[in-house]
């Protein structure tokens, strides 16, 4: 009896364990917001799938990957400088300058062997410039980015104002490739260049002594240099990697929609920032994971789909939604962080 | 005489001034009849009536912004105001069955400002009561706005023809423009209700320190919600000019990067993005940089392509020179100026 008991009150005890361990988890602010999002992926791709035919395939979900090749990478960039607490608003910019500059110079005869490191190499320079312009003259990243946005989007004009088609051999396989994946499913090499990305982003800020000064510096800057961290080098290697990540995803772009044009990517960077924020990055910095921006993306990426198959809801719906989501996902993040404290 | 000197160059408002009177110059030299004020059919005329009245809608957001910067925050959505405050306005004119009627724009233009009023109280609700990052709280407005404004417009581009409305962009007060007059009585507003009264002290207040600000009884929800709702006030003022402007209402370009504009003149004019102390008149100097940058770029046959390249040049030069570490640098340089000077005086 007694026994009986005992282990009746073990049971219990071990309930209320593994209960408070999953509130816990979903209560901190580093877990929460990323578990949320996963969720809240799987949930609307459930709901998609009763409501519409052809919804729940494998092919759909590899599209989303295969659409949003180019803002993953952007998002992992952009999840670089808001882990240290500052945003980056150049990238759109800078993903237009990025195939403007591809456009017109394969237009020209070079080979895409040449081109593709020169933009790489151009945007990681100038992610360079707004750095020491952070850093040293200590000009807000808010600023600082701005003006580099206007600098890449005049850059993209004085190059061209008509869009450029691309029809380079090695750009244009580049875009029609489809990698087999066994029953019906395909991807594209940017999907692969794109996971590869996330997959060096992860070892970086996991495994590197860089990623944990990257979460050292969202945490406190302070402390970070009082503790001898590299706090200069760091601050502004995260606007280097941003600019790489966007010249690169301006790569993919141009692979995706094999033009270059001016007007492009307008208003790209504040998808990467949302979906920096859906994936549960905290925007002061110092809390999130790549994973989650990735995350993020696809949620962004779920949503158009769904709104694609309704089919009679205007495009303009997007917009709402994406509002009102980050809304939520904000309100969460809030509740979630300020039941720790 | 130096002493002067070291005080106008420690003037927050220095470099943008210098930075008005260099376009100033240029423009003056690329075209010699750039400070000419003509009088015709009763209205005033020139190069720098154009630049008040092409900056007023930015200077309107700009006072409405700067007081926002100075609590802290920030407030992206102004542009997804603008489009929102023009589209209510142009489809209630359109629906109404005489669109030229003095009173039909009068209530479009009561509507359009009340929904921007709502549109405030949302921002203020997000930042002051759930706690929300600034930069983040307006985001979601910058984003769905522009959704709803082309929800308002069924995402068509909404042309009115009504002279009272077209006015508001383009018409003449005792030969002044309208739009400036408007800039005018919303600068002067802003000025006197914060700088004639306590209000200004209890906003920069907050800024720097919302903390120490709450304890010594500072009620920093309620001037948070104020600061909101009159930045989406100014925003939708911005909005209806420029929707009167162009007697069109486009859901997708109106207003479009009118919050960067905004903010830059805020910058530009020494206001810190970090809050606090705030320059009203540097937020007008700033403005007017803007303005008489664009204007510039034209005068000197720039080609307008790279306009973007020249502002992104100008606002990296007023960031440089007026950042921390180059006044520091500039300081060390006068004080060893100034050791050389009188080490020479010794020696002699």
């Amino acid at each position: 009896m007694s026994s009986i008991q005992a282990t009746d009150l073990t049971g219990a005890s071990l309930g209320t364990r593994v209960g408070s361990g999953i509130r816990s988890v979903l209560t901190s602010p580093k877990y929460g917001p990323v578990l949320v999002t996963a969720v809240l992926f799987a949930a609307v791709f459930v709901v998609g799938g009763i409501r519409y035919e052809g919804f729940f395939s494998g092919q759909v979900f590899l599209n989303l990957l295969v659409d949003n090749a180019y803002l993953i990478v952007l998002a992992v960039g952009m999840s670089f400088v808001i882990l240290t607490g500052g945003i980056d608003l150049s990238v759109g910019a800078v993903v237009a300058l990025s195939t403007i500059i591809a456009a017109s110079l394969l237009q020209s005869g070079w080979s895409p062997g040449v081109v593709i490191p020169l933009i790489l190499v151009l945007t990681s320079v100038l992610g360079l410039a707004v750095g020491l312009m952070i850093h040293v003259f200590q000009v807000q990243p808010f600023i600082a980015t701005l003006a580099a946005m206007f600098l890449a989007r005049g850059l993209c004009y004085v190059i061209s104002k008509d869009s450029i088609s691309i029809t380079d051999p090695a750009f244009v396989a580049l875009a029609v490739t489809r990698i087999p994946l066994g029953g019906g499913l395909s991807i594209t090499p940017s999907v692969i260049i794109a996971l590869v990305v996330v997959l060096v982003a992860v070892v970086v800020l996991h495994y590197t002594r860089l990623g944990r000064t990257v979460y050292a510096l969202g945490g406190s800057e302070q402390s970070g240099r009082l503790m001898g961290l590299p706090v200069a080098r760091t601050k502004v290697l995260v606007y280097v990697i941003s600019g790489f990540c966007s010249g690169l995803a301006g790569v993919l772009f141009s692979f995706y929609t094999l033009s270059g044009y001016s007007l492009t990517a307008v208003g790209t960077e504040l998808d990467a920032i949302a979906a920096v924020v859906i994936g549960g990055t905290l925007l002061t910095g110092g809390y999130g994971f790549v994973l989650g921006s990735v995350l993020g993306v696809l949620v962004l990426g779920v949503i158009q789909t769904l709104i694609t198959f309704e089919g009679t809801l205007s495009s303009w719906w997007t917009k709402i939604f994406i509002g009102g989501l980050l809304l939520v996902f904000i309100i969460l993040q809030k509740v979630l962080t300020a039941r720790r404290r | 005489m130096s002493a002067v000197f070291a005080r106008l160059i420690a003037s927050r408002l220095f470099w943008p001034i210098v930075m008005l009177l260099v376009l100033f110059a240029i423009n003056l030299i690329a075209f010699p009849g750039f400070f000419a004020i003509t009088i015709k059919d009763g209205h005033l005329f020139g190069s720098l009536i154009d630049i008040l009245r092409n900056g007023a809608p930015t200077l309107i957001i700009a006072v409405g912004m700067t007081l926002v910067i100075a609590t802290r925050g920030i407030d992206l959505s102004v542009g997804a105001v603008c489009a929102i405050s023009g589209a209510v306005a142009c489809s209630i004119i359109l629906g109404s069955p005489d669109p030229a009627n003095g009173a039909t724009v009068a209530v479009a233009v009561t509507v359009a400002l009340a929904i921007s009023l709502v549109l405030g109280v949302w921002n203020g609700f997000l930042v002051a009561v759930l706690g929300i990052q600034p930069i983040i709280a307006t985001l979601i407005l910058m984003t769905a706005g522009r959704g709803m404004a082309m929800l308002i417009t069924e995402g068509q581009i909404l042309t009115v023809n009504s002279p009272p409305f077209k006015a508001m962009g383009s018409g003449f007060w005792f030969g002044v423009p309208i739009a400036v007059i408007i800039a005018a009585v919303v600068f002067a507003v802003a000025a006197l209700l914060t700088r004639r009264t306590a209000l200004g002290m209890l906003i920069e207040s907050v800024g720097i320190n919302p903390e120490a600000s709450r304890q010594a009884g500072v009620r920093a929800r309620g001037l948070l919600f104020a600061v909101y709702t009159f930045c989406a006030f100014c925003a939708a003022i911005a909005g209806l000019i420029l929707t009167a402007n162009q007697t069109a209402a486009d859901a997708n370009n109106t207003g479009l990067f009118l919050e960067l504009d905004a903010i830059l003149a805020v910058v530009i004019g020494g206001t810190s993005l970090a809050g606090g102390r705030y320059s009203l008149a540097g937020t007008l100097v700033g403005a007017l940089v803007i303005q008489t940058l664009v204007t510039t770029v034209y005068t000197v046959g720039i080609p307008p392509i790279a306009t973007m390249v020249f502002k992104a040049a100008v606002v990296a030069a007023v960031c440089l020179l007026q950042s921390p570490t180059t006044n520091q640098a500039l300081a060390g340089f006068r004080r060893r100026l100034a050791l050389r000077a009188g080490k020479g005086i010794a020696a002699s």
